[in-house]
């Protein structure tokens, strides 16, 4: 539970939302908009970062070009074409997409631009093959109303996406050009104020409004969530990326905690006297103190002629392994900070000594550099270049520290904390797209789409749930889920009861993935055939879960082999009559004695014979009236 | 002063009457939003009912004039003022000194993020600071011919650009590079082959097929790629020095002559034609493929011919081709044609009495394919064998763009109908090849 009070810790959360169109083609181009995995082409691009007229470099982009990383892209036959490859201009931009985010942006009451303006935003770690990400303004303004709550809307925006990161090396990034150019819309929502469950809340509702429009895309990765938060007395921590919507409310959870922890820290550090003055770059080279080292890190450090270097801070023993927060400490955020500029990590005199490191060399670096014992130092090994660029980094973290949390962008952890990825990138450098014209927007198109406003999504909700009879929960779940339009098509082609349909598309599947099984086998195609069996009296409710697994299981490759393989084959009436009959003579005894009481023993009897084979509603249907028969005819 | 650049009409009126101008901080309010911004220029081409702002997020935005009912001023313009941070370079006296001379395009760019405008890079510190990995290879000297389209590039640029090349022979430059708009590069290049014929040193000519503002653009390669032809080749001679595929990696220096744009817009769309590149640059090294490449001297004194005639054409033959088109350059006086005919080197027979006609009043007919690939060969077919009884002068394996500026260069040289046969048939500076290669693309050697 919430440990904190939001008034007094001054916490502002800025939520965007990155939500994929589900258009038939992206955004610049008229390639399909789907995974592929069947890679046939190939090629290698650097990127460089260009100049501003102020002469500013993005930092982490400038170490990025330096380090000398280059980027490979593959690509498939059906979801790149030259456009993504970086290799021919833009075509026009999708109408279908402009008219999504139109309709997205009237529904949340927001000022439509009159005239729209592609513009470059600089993006240079390759997710990009031009080195920058295609984006417009589509509105601006406007509100979202959760509950009693009202936030403001900042933007609308709508943008390319970027590829998919494939594999990262330490030389070589490698992206896949299929997710590139699929058009997102993205809704930047003004601060506010909440506890991490209302945050997710929001979150939700916002996902909701955008499925109203059965416009976007649906299943996992197709949605995105940025968060900015702060706490007060603190730099705006961004994290990008989560793709899980119940990892939100954690995530602020975490980074509040983690906030709080680093502040903790900051006053120590104050307390302690020191200033951001304390801290600067000088460091010594200590590479000569480990040449007979038992360490294996810095063994191989001096195989390979890195530098072992030591920085001093003063007066921070014992702050580097304090822990204010489970799992926060100075010198795990130190680290994580140095592995961005490809360090493996930092040794601090905190935790010394330990991996291999004497006592003596411990202290010999302590003399070295000077110190008290109130003082403690950092070794930071790797290539000159990596560790002056990581020097810098470190102080400039510490620095910020003694102001209060430190400004950074961070990605999210499968288990909902938050872990730091890379120095928060500067303003961000954006400059027109002259390759494509601006575009006005007309009145008429605006009075076309506001016609099509769809009901608010708890009406749809609300429809759906008395339309198929469903549970509050199961019409949540289908209208949240990839699964909505396979559903609403399999009520109107079949007539298996929806909620049985909606348990075997968000239950059965989700137990068969847990399993470990993988469920990207089962298609819409395989749906189709499996509950037109059913529908037909082919196989029994009962046999889905096998056939399904097997399917999932790769053993077969569609509905009706598995039904062979499964030796799946539905007993007719008459059959299964005579198998009940069979079985109540085999137990007339029993049935004389017992009567209706009998029927759980026989039935038991009579399913281990037809079970997958008939529905086993039917079994007991007649299995009690032929007991009821026998015993009556008994008595 | 008041700069209101790309707007017109209404819009320019309307920015008028409220006495602003480009660059200024601005309010506008309309009858739904109030937005604040920069001012931006407008795009010529757009209309006059749209004012475009930069918004502090940094987008552009265009508003309608129409439900503008007031815009404030909000301070006057901020002035700034560039403050490039030029790392400080290094330069190893010893490294060999080339020019870079620019024609138009840019190799480099800076952009100003506040304006959103983007302006060329072309001082020599302005190429170190953008593209740093130059000095290691050469000392650079960078001047501006001229800015042009290359689609706006006549002979008088070739010629001025010859006889820049060579002041910088005198003045000591042991390399030089042009910088060059791609789609009428491989004209230049064949152009300047002839015009500086027999030349001491490595002329390169780059180009980028993507914007030098992005990230991703190959000018910097490329430019890398011409820096080290300049300095370092053991050839002389005039090269295009493109990439060689999608990949950021390996360059293809081209022979001047044989080389042509074959892709409107990919990295790699210069190829060399029926023969393998001249050379590779990868890693930094250059790769020589082709042998007899002339061998870099040293002559301070060299001397370019750089005259031309425009007075030739290049005529593509169709079905249904016009034959008074060829009247009609007979009566402009012009002195050679060029054809570009179909296959092996065929026009229509309705062709025959214009191009008699032309023979006869002295002009130069030649044959060249349509096809690109291949030479002509016009004793093979009846029409083939009637061309060359006309007097039609078969070029063999001269691409067409090479041969229209190698007439235009002939003629200018020579008022000697004869000669100018004599020397059209020549292989002066490689545009023949006496072998047609097995390997349509030929990546080594010239087989």
């Amino acid at each position: 539970m919430v440990s904190f009070n939001l008034e007094e810790i001054g916490l502002k959360i800025g939520l965007e939302i990155h939500q994929q169109l589900a258009t038939k083609n992206k955004l610049f181009c008229e390639c399909k908009t789907f995974t592929e995995s069947d890679f046939k082409f190939n090629f290698i691009r650097r990127l460089r970062p260009t100049q501003s007229e102020l002469g500013q470099i993005d930092p982490a982009a400038l170490f990025e070009f330096k380090k000398g990383t280059t980027i490979k892209y593959l690509a498939g036959k059906e979801s790149a074409c030259l456009v993504e490859a970086d290799e021919e201009p833009p075509h026009d931009i999708n109408k279908e997409a402009i008219e999504t985010a139109i309709l997205i942006a009237l529904i949340l009451n927001s000022n439509i631009v009159d005239e729209m303006h592609v513009m470059r935003k600089i993006v240079i770690d390759g997710s990009n093959t031009t080195g920058f990400q295609r984006t417009l303004i589509v509105a601006l303004g406007g509100a979202l109303k959760v509950g009693n709550k009202t936030i403001p809307i900042q933007t609308i925006c709508l943008e390319e996406d970027a590829c998919r990161l494939l594999n990262e090396g330490e030389k070589v990034r490698e992206y896949s050009l299929d997710r590139l150019g699929v058009p997102l819309i993205e809704v930047s929502l003004a601060p506010f104020t909440g506890t991490p469950q209302e945050v997710q809340e929001v979150a939700l509702a916002l996902g909701r409004l955008l499925r109203s429009t059965k416009r976007v895309a649906r299943g996992l990765g197709t949605i995105r969530q940025d968060l900015n938060i702060s706490i007060k007395n603190g730099g705006v921590v961004e994290v990008k990326g989560i793709q899980k919507l119940d990892l939100l409310g954690k995530i602020v959870e975490f980074e509040i905690h983690r906030q709080l922890a680093l502040l903790n820290l900051s006053n120590k550090l104050k307390e302690r006297g020191l200033t951001s003055n304390d801290f600067n770059e000088e460091f010594l080279d200590v590479s000569d103190i480990f040449k007979d080292t038992s360490s294996s890190i810095l063994k191989r450090a001096l195989e390979r002629k890195d530098w072992i270097i030591a920085l001093k801070l003063k007066n921070c023993k014992d702050l580097l392994k304090y822990e204010p927060y489970p799992d926060v400490r100075l010198g795990k955020e130190l680290a994580d900070l140095v592995r961005f500029y490809g360090l493996g990590g930092i040794i601090h005199s905190d935790e010394l000594p330990n991996y291999g490191i004497s006592e003596q060399e411990v202290n010999q670096v302590r003399e070295r550099l000077g110190l008290y014992d109130e003082d403690a130092f950092i070794l930071l090994t790797g290539s000159e270049y990596s560790v002056q660029e990581a020097l810098k980094a470190v102080v400039n973290y510490l620095r910020e520290l003694i102001k209060g949390v430190p400004s950074e962008t961070r990605g999210p952890t499968p288990d909902g904390k938050t872990r730091f990825t890379r120095p928060r990138p500067g303003a961000a450098r954006m400059y027109p797209e002259t390759d494509i014209p601006p575009f006005p927007i007309s009145e008429e198109l605006i009075k076309r789409l506001s016609l099509q406003i769809p009901k608010p999504w708890q009406e749809q909700v609300e429809e759906f749930k008395l339309k198929y009879g469903l549970s509050d929960k199961l019409a949540l779940q289908i209208y949240d889920s990839e699964y909505i339009d396979i559903f609403n098509e399999l009520v109107s082609t079949t007539k298996v009861a929806p909620s049985f349909i909606a348990t075997v598309l968000l239950e059965t599947l989700v137990n068969i993935s847990r399993s470990g099984l993988d469920i990207s086998r089962i298609n819409d195609s395989i749906l189709r055939c499996l509950f037109k069996a059913l529908d037909e009296g082919r196989i029994s409710k009962e046999a889905v879960q096998e056939i399904l697994e097997i399917i999932a299981k790769g053993e077969v490759n569609d509905v009706d082999s598995a039904i062979k393989k499964l030796k799946l084959f539905v007993i007719s009436d008459e059959e299964l009559e005579d198998i009940i009959n069979k079985i109540i003579q085999e137990n007339l005894n029993l049935v004389k004695e017992r009567g209706e009481n009998s029927f759980n023993v026989l039935m038991g009897k009579v399913m281990k014979i037809v079970r997958g084979k008939v529905d086993g509603k039917k079994v007991s249907t007649l299995l009690k009236e032929k007991i009821k028969e026998v015993s009556t005819l008994c008595k | 002063m008041v700069n209101l650049s790309g707007y017109r009409g209404d819009s320019l009126k309307l920015l008028g009457e409220y006495r602003v101008s480009i660059g200024d901080p601005i309010i506008i309010e309309t009858d739904k939003a109030i937005y604040e911004g920069i001012l931006m220029p407008r795009y010529e081409f757009a209309d006059d009912q749209h004012i475009v702002i930069k918004l502090k997020n940094g987008y552009n935005i265009g508003i309608n004039i129409k439900r503008i009912k007031n815009i404030i001023k909000k301070s006057e313009k901020e002035e700034l003022i560039p403050i490039i941070q030029l790392p400080p370079i290094s330069l190893d006296k010893n490294l060999p000194k080339v020019s870079i001379i620019s024609t138009g395009g840019t190799i480099a760019s800076r952009i100003d993020y506040r304006t959103g405008g983007v302006h060329p890079a072309l001082s020599a510190s302005d190429l170190y600071t953008a593209i740093p990995e130059i000095s290691k290879y050469a000392q650079i000297d960078t001047e501006i011919l001229f800015n042009l389209y290359s689609e706006n590039i006549e002979v008088s640029h070739w010629k001025a650009m010859a006889i820049k090349i060579a002041e910088k022979i005198k003045e000591g430059f042991q390399g030089v590079i042009i910088t060059h708009g791609t789609d009428t590069m491989g004209y230049t290049s064949a152009a300047l082959s002839f015009a500086l014929i027999n030349l001491p040193i490595p002329v390169a000519i780059v180009g980028s097929q993507r914007s030098s503002d992005r990230p991703s653009s190959d000018a910097a390669l490329n430019l890398i790629g011409g820096v080290i032809v300049a300095a370092k080749a053991p050839f002389s001679g005039v090269y295009v020095v493109m990439h060689s595929s999608m990949n950021d990696d390996i360059l293809a220096v081209h022979l001047g002559t044989r080389v042509r744009k074959n892709h409107t817009s990919r990295r790699d769309a210069f190829e060399s034609i029926d023969i393998s590149p001249a050379a590779y640059i990868k890693n930094g090294n250059i790769e020589k493929v082709l042998d007899n490449l002339p061998i870099r001297r040293e002559d301070y004194n060299y001397q370019p011919r750089a005259n031309f005639d425009n007075r030739v054409a290049l005529l593509k033959f169709y079905p249904n081709f016009d034959p008074s088109i060829i009247e009609y350059l007979i009566d402009r006086g012009y002195k050679g044609i060029v054809l570009e005919g179909t296959g092996l080197g065929h026009v229509s027979n309705a062709c025959y009495p214009a191009l008699r006609k032309a023979i006869d009043k002295g002009l130069l007919v030649m044959m060249t394919s349509q096809c690109i690939w291949g030479r002509v060969r016009m004793t093979v077919y009846e029409t083939g064998r009637d061309l060359l009884k006309i007097g039609v002068i078969p070029l063999e394996g001269m691409l067409p763009e090479t041969a229209l500026v190698k007439a235009m260069w002939v003629l200018a040289n020579t008022n000697n109908q004869e000669d100018a046969k004599r020397l059209m048939l020549m292989n002066l500076v490689g545009e023949y090849v006496s072998r047609s290669p097995l390997e349509r693309r030929p990546k080594d050697g010239v087989f």
